[in-house]
């Protein structure tokens, strides 16, 4: 059966993954060296710990990103955490930086590694240089390839492959956009966040809501219609005398329905997004999936589920697994 | 501090990019650097100014070394690594998957574009060859000072985003194809309209964002002009001018007398801003702010 | 697939008439008793809070005629009722059964939030927190109202559950994990 890898903010959604069917489970520290560092969100090394030995017992696995870019002068932090994952016997640990890799390689080399989307490696060429040079056992793969590029990556490298199937859909090279830091001074890369809540403003303006972040207006949204958050890339903005969403659509990821292909394409693990989202919003998703991959595992056709009302923009997109996307 | 002319990300004709580096032969630039970044497709309508754009460099005197593209995707794309490296001169990487198709031991400048945020990718970077490496544009000030002083331990040089609207995202989708409502296989290289890139506003009409085919850049111009003294502090040695329409061979000018004192910050900026694509500066990621903002009193909204 | 928002049960208008006569310094009282319960049982919400722990939340049910300010300033918590909105860090907006559902897990936050069930103001960062810290608090309000009605709360309890029957509004935990797994 494909692996599901799901998404844990706490310890309570953590154990409402497993207990939903999740094979695995990532999550971060509550610190800036991941990639969720919502106020709120994240692991304590004793909740982390405790966690483990919780999942383990349920035959399921913990992934610890540490998929932040960390700072200069700042890189013990990023060190004692990877020293905590495996001291709270952490399965792998998601990784995106060159530096923190070599690290990591030299100096935890049983704990095992995965590249994050984050590094956002695209290709044959970038998966292979990281599983060579720093034993990579899998890669998780950017949201900007179909699946027939997908199936030709698998071809040629000499790693798992681990694809997102639900949730937020990131439109850039994911860990190569500065657009959140240039409105904020915050940015993924840094500081684990993308167009963070201290910065959103939200004002009601005649018959509109208005979302700014960072002063810079990303929407107006009529009175009751569905209001995404305002996440950059899924603003609606001018361009000359055009408006429209520039960049994407405020929809999100929902490949359910690629599970078939995506596992003839050769891929390890189902990714679903979501670490900022609830314990209900986890359960839900997690049990669906897990119905749809065992379903596919057993030549079943795939169960209908709704999920769109969960989803940014209440609705889904196949995203770039669709060449059209481009 | 030096001056290093980055590569041009905009999609310019054959003869735009002629007058370009005919342009920079006598500019006072240390080095240059050549080669398609932003999208593949581009690169037959003028490419092949690249080998008379380098005699001419170097027998300016000056450095030159061939980029990577951003985001290599296609076996195409990966191919043409092969083929910058028949040039025999350093190369800029500017996706980490070129690190794998070049041999070790070959001079290697990392782009802005390839994450070095710490000590540890720096020392790691020097190991596998690189001798320059322009940081990553987000970085603020004290980073920058603490990996100028790992570069010197490690004899790599450290350069900085100096002037030009800044790159703040690539993507596999094109923006400019999907604003003339066309696929990206079926562009019609709609990005050369717009020389400097394609404005995106807000709604409410703010400057905000500038779209170059799969990149995305700033509205505004980054600019150095007031920070020349906080980067020397800081150990850096070089400034990154980015390619932009006008008389750019002046705006090196300008930046080689603002290092050199002859011209104040003020005095550079009231020269620069009137051909600043987006008429607007910034300079706010150096000093851990927003990004698009602007230290100097100019800021024309 | 469905592409609309969970309907959210609205408290029927009866209830919010009922309500608007009672005075408001008992329901403080009892509200502020069942805060100071919460608070010591569940002390790793708090923590959680972090920066925000020392925030005044309003939460405004929109079908009650009341609005209610959770103030955490100098580690204490006190629940109050009030008549209109007093000032506050944070605001949140909706169905009362939208604030018991997503406390109970029925409901994901975000999701009532994208479809504008809730409206959040002022503060954003802080809404985030106290969203995340009840999220992992996995609280139980008939079981915390059970605890403190002593003898009372087998009656308690399925006086509750009939509430909930009628209502459709979800006033216990969904997910009935063992909360703490080792």
């Amino acid at each position: 059966m494909m692996e599901l890898v799901c998404p844990a903010g706490t310890p309570a959604a953590l154990r409402a993954a497993v207990e939903a069917g999740a094979h695995s489970v990532y999550c971060g520290f509550s610190d800036e060296t991941n990639a969720r560092n919502f106020p709120g969100l994240n692991f304590s090394t004793e909740e982390l710990t405790e966690a483990v030995a919780g999942a383990h017992k349920r035959g399921a696995k913990v992934l610890v990103a540490l998929n932040t870019f960390p700072r200069a002068g700042g890189e013990k932090l990023w060190h004692q955490r990877l020293a905590d994952a495996e001291a709270a016997g952490a399965d792998a640990v998601i990784l995106a930086d060159v530096g923190l890799l070599d690290y990591a390689a030299t100096h935890h080399p049983r704990l095992r590694r995965h590249l994050s989307v984050q590094a956002a490696a695209a290709n044959p060429d970038a998966i292979n240089f990281y599983a060579e040079t720093f034993d990579v056992k899998r890669v998780v793969l950017p949201r900007v390839l179909t699946v027939q590029e997908i199936a030709e990556i698998n071809k040629e490298i000499d790693a798992e492959t681990e694809v997102f199937v639900f949730g937020g859909l990131c439109v850039m090279a994911e860990g190569r956009c500065s657009l959140s830091s240039y409105a904020t001074g915050k940015s993924p890369n840094m500081n684990g966040v993308c167009s963070p809540a201290s910065h959103v403003a939200y004002a009601e303006e005649g018959n509109e809501l208005a979302a700014r972040l960072g002063g810079f207006t990303i929407n107006r949204t009529p009175k009751d219609r569905p209001a995404p958050y305002p996440t950059l890339c899924k603003g609606c903005f001018t361009s000359e005398n055009q408006t429209g969403h520039v960049f994407e659509d405020p929809v999100s990821l929902d490949a359910r329905h690629l599970i078939p292909a995506l596992a003839k394409a050769g891929v390890t693990a189902l990714k679903i997004e979501g670490r900022q989202r609830s314990r209900a919003y986890v359960a839900e998703v997690v049990r669906t999936f897990r119905a749809a991959v065992e379903a596919v595992e057993e030549g079943r056709p795939m169960p209908e589920g709704a999920l769109a009302r969960l989803a940014e923009g209440q609705a889904g997109t196949a995203g770039a697994y669709a060449k059209t996307w481009r | 501090m030096e001056l290093t002319v980055g590569p041009n990300l905009f999609f310019w004709s054959a003869a735009q990019v002629r007058d370009l580096y005919d342009s920079l032969v006598s500019a006072p630039v240390q080095r240059v650097v050549l080669g398609e970044v932003v999208c593949s497709k581009r690169m037959s309508f003028w490419t092949d100014q690249i080998p008379p754009a380098i005699e001419k460099l170097q027998a300016g005197g000056k450095s030159v070394a061939l980029s990577t593209l951003a985001l290599i995707t296609l076996k195409r794309e990966r191919k043409m690594v092969g083929d910058l490296l028949e040039m025999g001169l350093p190369i800029e990487v500017a996706d980490i998957a070129a690190l794998r198709l070049i041999p070790e031991g070959t001079e290697l400048w990392i782009s802005p574009l390839v994450n070095v945020y710490n000590e540890g990718t720096l020392r790691w970077m020097a190991k596998r060859g690189a001798t320059r490496i322009c940081l990553p544009p987000e970085m603020p000030v004290e980073s920058i000072a603490t990996l100028a002083r790992a570069g010197a331990e490690e004899g790599v040089a450290i350069e900085v985003w100096g002037h030009g609207r800044l790159p703040l995202a690539i993507s596999g989708r094109c923006y400019h194809a999907r604003l003339h409502d066309r696929a990206k296989d079926n562009c019609q290289f709609v990005c050369g309209e717009d020389l400097d890139g394609r404005e995106v506003d807000t709604l409410d009409g703010q400057p905000f964002l500038a779209v170059n085919g799969v990149q995305t850049l700033s509205a505004s111009t980054a600019c150095m002009a007031h920070q020349i003294e906080a980067l020397r502090e800081a150990g850096v040695q070089a400034l990154r001018l980015s390619p932009q329409t006008g008389h750019f061979a002046d705006l090196c000018q300008g930046y080689a007398d603002r290092i050199a004192g002859r011209i104040s910050g003020d005095e550079l900026v009231a020269q620069l801003l009137p051909e600043a694509p987006g008429g607007r500066f910034s300079d706010g990621f150096l000093h851990g702010e927003a990004g698009a903002e602007w230290s100097g009193r100019t800021a024309a909204e | 697939m469905a592409d609309h928002a969970p309907s959210i049960p609205r408290l029927p208008r009866l209830v919010g008439a009922a309500m608007r006569p009672l005075p408001l310094m008992p329901v403080s009282i009892a509200l502020s008793a069942l805060s100071r319960r919460i608070a010591k049982r569940h002390a790793s919400m708090f923590r959680r809070l972090g920066e925000h722990g020392n925030k005044r939340f309003a939460l405004d049910p929109t079908d009650l005629p009341m609005v209610f300010l959770m103030d955490l300033r100098g580690g204490k918590v006190r629940l109050s009722a009030h008549r209109t909105a007093p000032p506050s860090d944070a605001r949140i907006a909706g169905p009362m059964a939208g604030f018991l559902g997503m406390m109970h897990g029925a409901y994901d936050g975000d999701a009532l939030f994208f479809s504008r069930d809730l409206v959040v103001e002022g503060d954003t960062s802080a809404v985030v927190a106290l969203r995340n810290a009840i999220d992992d608090a996995e609280l139980d309000l008939t079981e915390e109202l059970a605890e403190m009605a002593g003898p009372m709360r087998g009656f308690l309890r399925a006086a509750i559950a009939q509430a909930e029957k009628q209502s459709g509004v979800v006033l216990h935990r969904v997910d009935t994990l063992a909360g703490g797994w080792t």
